[in-house]
């Protein structure tokens, strides 16, 4: 983390920001009689444009505004700044700016939000334009030096050379010049055909602290006279704080305060967290857990199965023909109701956010996957405006959707809040990360499919029964009150389009709220949508007696892009060639995040009811690939990710509570049951579609369709740790 | 009090007896490289050596570490010369999020300092440390790099 450092500037000069600590940057601006603002950052070199500093010695610091949290987007994003702005890949390093200094500098960084997989995919456009602003800018200053034309001049590695008189200088050299140039009003981009840094696999630029201990997480943050802070939450969502009886605990060691946090939670301030947490545990505490109490998986899977009843009410999201008048005459009938539960993000470091509160200004350090939204919370919970409030983001320990919610964040402000002046770090335990996640929402779908005499698929009804993500925590995204996300992988277009063309079409809704708080987990509603589909596609293809690759391709050929990545994975693992002995194979695809991807699966199953994967080949088009390394990374942890959802995973409600409370309850696949994932990229140009999140949907469908093909039963519910299914 | 040797440095920590070596290590010694994940010994984040064993911290006592070389993510390397888990894990771009990786570090560099060449058998046994991006394919890669240098 870098300490704030006054830069050396001039009388004029002035910086915005003031912290004491953090991943940001102080912002200096210099303001030079006639010529535009030059921005500094806390070293004093100057910024060629906003997202580009350039340092005497010839390092280009490249901002992003976007988190990384494993994904790779970090180095991605700097890949595409590097691509336009012609520098020394070798003297690149990348620095957050603040949200406080965004907001400041009216959202100069744009959107911080990064979720969606649209990391990249969202900001290329701007941050490419960013790069090739700060090369003609760094040109035209060399060209002025040496009063040649621009256009005469070159620029490879950051070395700018004047070729008819054979000048060189650096980027370095110029950057001071180049600052105070006003930034061209257009500028062309490269062809796609001519990148040299984007497209190429590159190392990571966050990874050597990562093997010594020296990245700081969250959790490691350390501010001087720091407190720590454990906190419980009603264990009932909804529930509320009754009372605590402070008198038992603060004789305790260490103990500082016990803090009310909102109406609903407890906190115990302590010298270190141990000390916090062992008190909180021995803090009497009284809950009013409200109505929600009486909820459990039974009662919330019975209002659910009543959705998906047809005289229910369901909002339509994609519908061809009538569905119900071809099912109703057709010769065969084809129905198969599935089940998709609550699962916990279960980031490794759990939920946690350090916060400093002053009568005039509240900073928090955190990680998070949206700046902004944190620095939102933190105005919120602070009652202070934005120009004495920031956030300074620091490396999460995993994200997966979770990071995108704030309530970590308003929490750690409400407690720093009642110890104004002290710096407080407060973390979840693992059991109050598990009690408390936003969680995968709960669905259930019903779908019927309907064949003609030759065996044609004519009709298919999917009816989905369960809960919205728009609906809690982003109602105003509602359309008429559907849900327009609860169809993604099976929309009618976009970029979570339906691969499949069936005459009578009918995809429908029916919203049923529980109180269990949703979130956007990894993968969001592709990851059930695809396993309904995908293993519903299976059993129509065994019902109508046809290779399931093949019943996929017939209904395929007005979707090219799907079937291109089904195919590409066909083809390497080998489809039209038996797989080895007493191994079995399945396969799925689906479209999420505006990318294309398939997968497919190889397994053996033992004794019924232990399954060894031998091979996983995956496939996808995301339309670009900006590292492929790192897109193979994400494809491979996609599914580590999937199916550990679906063999350990499942998050069950008793009271009104998440039953599960740690890694023993909720389990996550070990490096002995993971096979290697083999990537095919089959990136088709023209479109940018996302990578961290798309390949998860083919995960559990591929295995559970090998898993059919091995043993002739149909898992039609997740986990499968609750049938008496597990790894061999 | 606990008088602790970590990274061949003496530390003598106000810490009750009963504190699991995770919270004394990250807390009163002030090495956050020992990652807290679970506190139950399942997910491996904590995992440090003790004589040489790998071993999960949040489930050992201050008392039971006395007297004993503890040796955390932040000792592993030689001075300035990284140990060949570290290098492995930057020329293979190991690590994703990383919060796991001090402990699957740890785990590694102990099941090489036992097995310097471990079959795939070899590793399924010993590394059982949770990483949740699921980097298990770099981390069986990384590890045959090392035993085949």
């Amino acid at each position: 983390m870098n300490k704030h450092v006054s830069p050396k500037m001039n009388r004029r000069a002035f910086v915005i920001g003031t912290a004491a600590v953090g991943a940001g940057l102080a912002i200096g601006l210099d303001i030079p009689f006639g010529g535009p603002t030059v921005v500094r950052a806390a070293d004093g070199s100057p910024e060629i444009g906003a997202w580009v500093v350039v340092r005497p010695d010839d390092t280009v610091v490249i901002r992003i505004a976007r988190s990384e949290m494993g994904q790779g987007s970090l180095t991605g994003l700097a890949q595409l700044v590097a691509e336009e702005l012609e520098c020394d890949w070798s003297k690149v390093t990348t620095e957050y700016p603040t949200p406080g200094q965004s907001v400041a500098r009216k959202r100069v960084w744009g959107d911080f939000s990064t979720g969606g997989s649209r990391g990249i995919r969202s900001s290329q456009d701007y941050v490419r334009k960013g790069g090739a602003t700060a090369r003609v800018m760094l040109i035209e200053a060399a060209a002025n030096e040496w009063k040649v034309p621009a256009s005469e001049c070159s620029v490879a590695r950051g070395v700018i050379t004047h070729k008819a008189s054979g000048r060189t200088t650096t980027y370095g050299k110029v950057a001071e010049a180049a600052a105070k140039l006003t930034p061209p009003a257009d500028v062309k981009l490269k062809d796609p055909k001519d990148w040299t840094i984007v497209g190429k696999g590159l190392l990571r630029l966050d990874t050597a602290d990562k093997t010594t201990g020296a990245m700081v997480y969250g959790i490691d943050v350390k501010l001087p006279g720091m407190l720590n802070a454990a906190i419980k939450d009603c264990p009932v969502f909804g529930g509320k704080l009754k009372s605590y009886d402070e008198a038992k605990v603060t004789g305790m060691k260490g103990v500082k305060k016990v803090v009310k946090v909102g109406d609903t939670a407890v906190a115990v301030v302590a010298d270190t967290w141990w000390h916090a947490k062992t008190a909180l545990e021995a803090l009497p505490i009284v809950w009013d857990e409200g109505d929600n109490a009486k909820v459990s998986s039974e009662s919330i899977a019975k209002w659910l199965a009543e959705g998906l009843d047809n005289d229910q009410p369901a909002y339509v999201g994609n519908k061809n023909g009538d569905a119900k008048t071809a099912i109703a005459s057709a010769v065969k009938k084809v129905e198969a109701v599935y089940s998709y539960p609550y699962q916990n993000h279960a980031t490794m470091e759990p939920m946690n956010a350090t916060a400093l509160y002053t009568a005039d200004r509240c900073e928090v350090w955190c990680g998070t996957q949206n700046g902004e939204a944190a620095f939102a919370a933190v105005l919120e919970a602070s009652g202070l405006p934005a120009e004495k409030c920031d956030v300074h983001k620091v490396m999460p320990g995993g994200g997966f959707g979770r990071r995108g919610q704030t309530d970590y964040v308003r929490q750690a402000v409400m407690v720093a809040k009642q110890m104004p002046g002290t710096p407080v770090k407060l973390l979840w335990s693992r059991e109050e990360d598990m009690a408390h996640g936003r969680y995968h929402p709960i669905t259930q779908c019903k779908m019927t499919g309907a064949f003609d005499a030759n065996n044609n698929l004519v009709a298919l009804h999917y009816r989905l029964s369960g809960q919205s993500i728009l609906f809690s925590l982003r109602p105003e995204a509602l359309q008429n009150g559907m849900d327009p996300a609860a169809f993604q992988g099976v929309a009618q277009s976009g970029e979570a389009a339906f691969g499949y063309s069936v005459p009578n079409l009918l995809v429908e809704h029916a919203m049923r709220n529980p109180h269990v708080p949703p979130g956007f987990w990894r993968g969001v509603n592709v990851n059930h949508n695809a396993i309904y589909m995908e293993c519903f596609m299976d059993e129509l293809a065994h019902a109508a007696g046809q290779d399931p690759l093949e019943f996929r391709r017939k209904l395929m050929g007005n979707h090219p892009k799907h079937l291109a990545v089904l195919n590409a994975v066909a083809e390497k693992i080998g489809w039209s060639t038996p797989a080895p002995q007493g191994v079995y194979r399945g396969i799925a695809q689906v479209m999420g995040y505006g990318s294309y991807v398939a997968g497919a699966a190889e397994i053996s199953v033992t004794e019924g009811n232990k399954i060894k994967v031998h091979r996983i080949v995956a496939s996808t088009d995301p339309g670009y690939i900006v590292n492929p390394a790192q897109v193979e990374r994400q494809i491979a942890g996609s599914f580590v990710y999937g199916l550990s959802a679906l063999f350990y995973g499942g998050c069950t409600v008793k009271d009104g509570k998440i039953e599960q409370s740690n890694f023993d309850t909720y389990n996550s696949m070990r490096i002995n049951e993971m096979p290697k994932v083999e990537s095919v990229m089959v990136p088709s140009g023209g479109f940018w579609g996302g990578v961290g999140e798309p390949t998860i949907g083919v995960a559990a469908p591929a295995v559970l369709n090998a898993y059919f093909a091995a043993t002739g039963k149909r898992i039609r519910s997740v986990p499968l740790r609750d049938q008496n299914i597990t790894f061999a | 009090m606990a008088n602790l040797t970590i990274n061949e440095k003496n530390f003598t920590l106000d810490v009750e007896p009963d504190t699991p070596l995770l919270w004394a290590i990250r807390e009163n010694a002030g090495l956050t490289g020992t990652k807290y994940g679970c506190g139950i010994a399942q997910c491996g984040a904590c995992t440090v050596h003790i004589d040489g064993v790998a071993t999960r911290s949040c489930g050992v006592s201050v008392a039971e570490a006395e007297g004993k070389k503890i040796t955390t993510i932040e000792g592993l390397a030689s001075g300035a010369t990284l140990h060949k888990v570290q290098e492995a894990w930057i020329a293979k771009d190991v690590p994703q999020c990383g919060y796991c990786q001090s402990g699957m570090i740890m785990a590694v560099a102990a099941l090489l300092s036992e097995k310097p060449k471990p079959t795939d058998a070899d590793i399924d046994e010993a590394i059982t440390n949770i990483c949740r991006c699921g980097t298990f394919q770099q981390v069986r890669e990384a590890i045959h790099t090392i035993a085949s240098a």
